[in-house]
């Protein structure tokens, strides 16, 4: 009988096992590599928005507190977009022309939303509640960054699921005043940590919270 | 048959991206084909009386006794909603109107010092002129908080020298003219 694999066909075999590894290898690197980029993750980008509202013009610029208009972030799981009319409580005296803000007074007249493109979004299958945050003093900017320095919204911080749990583990140092929550800059809290070393272990122990039970899966998975 | 090997891969895959991310549910905000007006949340029809409107009704009749958690709840909402045109004094040269909004009136005028503050609520819940009602984010209990800081901002805004301390007549005097 003929010999049927020829003298260098284990060679052969070896390569395109380790081919096959190499491949895989990659691919799970690649898959890795894209879950944890900007791209897979979505921070920094931008999205088109049916008008170009400026976050740094009215925050940063005019002082504008975003419970103006994110008005059910304090009382409700959503923070809320906001409605038509609470743009038109300055738009109606100012800019009246403006091309750029046709679409609103648009959407006034025809009583139709504007219709916003989400760049802050979880999956369905995940529970989130900004009330019991605003309520702890979790303040705005943990979550979405420097809002008051994008003129476009952006995603600031991935917001993937070990981002919760690296709070949730230990909540203490990220706690603030209440009071102060829509604050964007905390520079000068985060220069002398010495002066409020203490202030998140109280503020755990004030309001009860237990990290144990916050990693629970059914905590936002529910 | 070789057909379904190249198939079944693909169909594997692309089934992945119907993933759970998208559950079929509708979620406050977004939109549905179901009305006809498209969104998902309807707003209730004409004539609904919500369940606790009795209650918030009572509470803009009934103004509340004053104490000082009341007027920290009306500086925190007056730093929300009223500041940006009437500014953190109440002079009415907050950050809109430098901006070319039409100028709101100074609290400190005597036509407003000596108005109720019942007058100050009414104005939130009805708007005034250019200034629109500020009913649908302004709560009936914080409406009077409101109006009870625009009180603590006139007493502050227009005290007699005579009647502050020595310290803080002190402190007024370091800050300079
Ligand atoms: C409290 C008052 C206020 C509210 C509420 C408000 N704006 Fe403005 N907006 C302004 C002022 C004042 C300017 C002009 C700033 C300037 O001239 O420097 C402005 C400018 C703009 C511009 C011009 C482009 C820019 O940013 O320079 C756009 C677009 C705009 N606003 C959109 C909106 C939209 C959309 C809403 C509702 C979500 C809204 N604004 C709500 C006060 C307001
Ligand atoms: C004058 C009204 C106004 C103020 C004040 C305001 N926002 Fe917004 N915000 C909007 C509008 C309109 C959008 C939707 C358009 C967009 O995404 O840019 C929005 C979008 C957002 C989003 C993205 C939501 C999503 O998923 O698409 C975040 C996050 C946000 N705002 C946070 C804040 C924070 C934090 C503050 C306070 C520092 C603030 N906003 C103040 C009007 C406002
Ligand atoms: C603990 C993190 C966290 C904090 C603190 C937080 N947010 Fe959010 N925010 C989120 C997440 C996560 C989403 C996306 C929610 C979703 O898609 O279900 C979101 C969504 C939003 C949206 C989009 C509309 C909505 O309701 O889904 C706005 C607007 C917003 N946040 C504003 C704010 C403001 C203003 C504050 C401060 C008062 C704030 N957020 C504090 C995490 C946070
Ligand atoms: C910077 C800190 C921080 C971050 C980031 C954070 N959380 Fe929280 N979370 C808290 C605190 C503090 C509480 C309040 C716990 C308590 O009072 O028991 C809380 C409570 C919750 C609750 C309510 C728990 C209950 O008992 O009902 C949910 C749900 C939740 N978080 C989901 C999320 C999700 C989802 C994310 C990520 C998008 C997230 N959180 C990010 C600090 C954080
Ligand atoms: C503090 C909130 C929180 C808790 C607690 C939590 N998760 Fe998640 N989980 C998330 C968020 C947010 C995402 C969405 C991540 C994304 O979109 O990339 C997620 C996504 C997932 C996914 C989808 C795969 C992925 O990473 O995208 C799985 C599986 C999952 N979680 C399992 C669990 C299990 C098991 C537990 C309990 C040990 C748990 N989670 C506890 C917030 C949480
Ligand atoms: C967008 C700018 C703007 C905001 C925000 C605003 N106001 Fe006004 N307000 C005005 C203007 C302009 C006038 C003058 C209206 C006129 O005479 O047509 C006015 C007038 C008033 C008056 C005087 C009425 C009179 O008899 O002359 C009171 C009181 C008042 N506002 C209270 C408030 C309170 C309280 C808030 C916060 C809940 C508030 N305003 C928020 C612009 C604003």
């Amino acid at each position: 009988m003929a010999q049927v694999f020829t003298a260098s066909a284990d060679t052969r075999l070896r390569a395109a096992v380790l081919l096959a590894f190499l491949l895989v290898f990659l691919a799970v690197l690649f898959v890795g590599g894209y879950a944890d980029s900007s791209y897979g993750t979505l921070t920094g980008w931008v999205r088109d928005q049916p008008v170009p509202f400026s976050h740094e013009h009215h925050v940063a610029g005019l002082g504008i507190d975003c419970r103006y208009c994110h008005t059910s972030v304090e009382t409700s799981a959503r923070a809320g977009l906001p409605a038509t009319h609470i743009c038109m409580s300055c738009h109606s005296q100012i800019w009246t022309g403006a091309p750029m803000l046709e679409p609103v007074r648009l959407s006034l007249a025809s009583n139709t939303p504007l219709a916003w493109n989400r760049v802050s979004r979880l999956p369905d299958y995940v529970y989130f509640n900004h009330s019991i945050h605003v309520a702890r003093g979790v303040p705005c900017v943990t979550c979405h960054g420097r809002v008051d320095r994008m003129p476009l919204m952006s995603r600031a911080v991935p917001l993937q699921m070990q981002f919760c749990l690296d709070c949730h583990r230990d909540p203490g140092p990220n706690l603030r005043p209440a009071a102060e929550l829509t604050r964007m800059d905390w520079s000068d809290w985060d220069r002398h940590p010495e002066a409020h070393k203490d202030y998140g272990a109280l503020m755990v122990k004030t309001h009860g919270i237990d990290p144990a039970k916050l990693t629970q899966c059914n905590i936002c998975h529910r | 048959m070789r057909y379904a090997a190249v198939l079944l891969p693909i169909a594997f895959v692309v089934s992945a991206c119907d993933d759970m991310s998208h559950q079929p549910r509708y979620d406050s905000y977004e939109k549905s084909s179901l009305f006809p007006d498209g969104k998902a949340l309807q707003a209730p029809p004409d004539g609904t009386v919500a369940r606790d409107s009795l209650a918030l009704e009572g509470a803009l009749a009934q103004r509340p006794p004053m104490n000082i958690a009341l007027l920290e709840r009306g500086r925190e909402r007056f730093d929300i909603f009223c500041t940006p045109c009437h500014d953190a004094s109440g002079s009415g040269n907050g950050t809109v109107p430098a901006r070319g909004f039409p100028h709101p009136p100074s609290f400190h005028l005597a036509r407003l010092r000596d108005a109720p503050s019942g007058y100050f609520v009414s104005v939130i819940t009805q708007g005034h002129g250019v200034m629109y009602s500020y009913a649908d984010r302004v709560s009936p209990s914080d409406r009077w908080a409101i109006a009870a800081y625009i009180r603590a901002l006139q007493l502050g805004g227009d005290a007699p020298l005579a009647t502050l301390s020595d310290a803080d007549r002190r402190r007024l005097s370091e800050a300079g003219p």
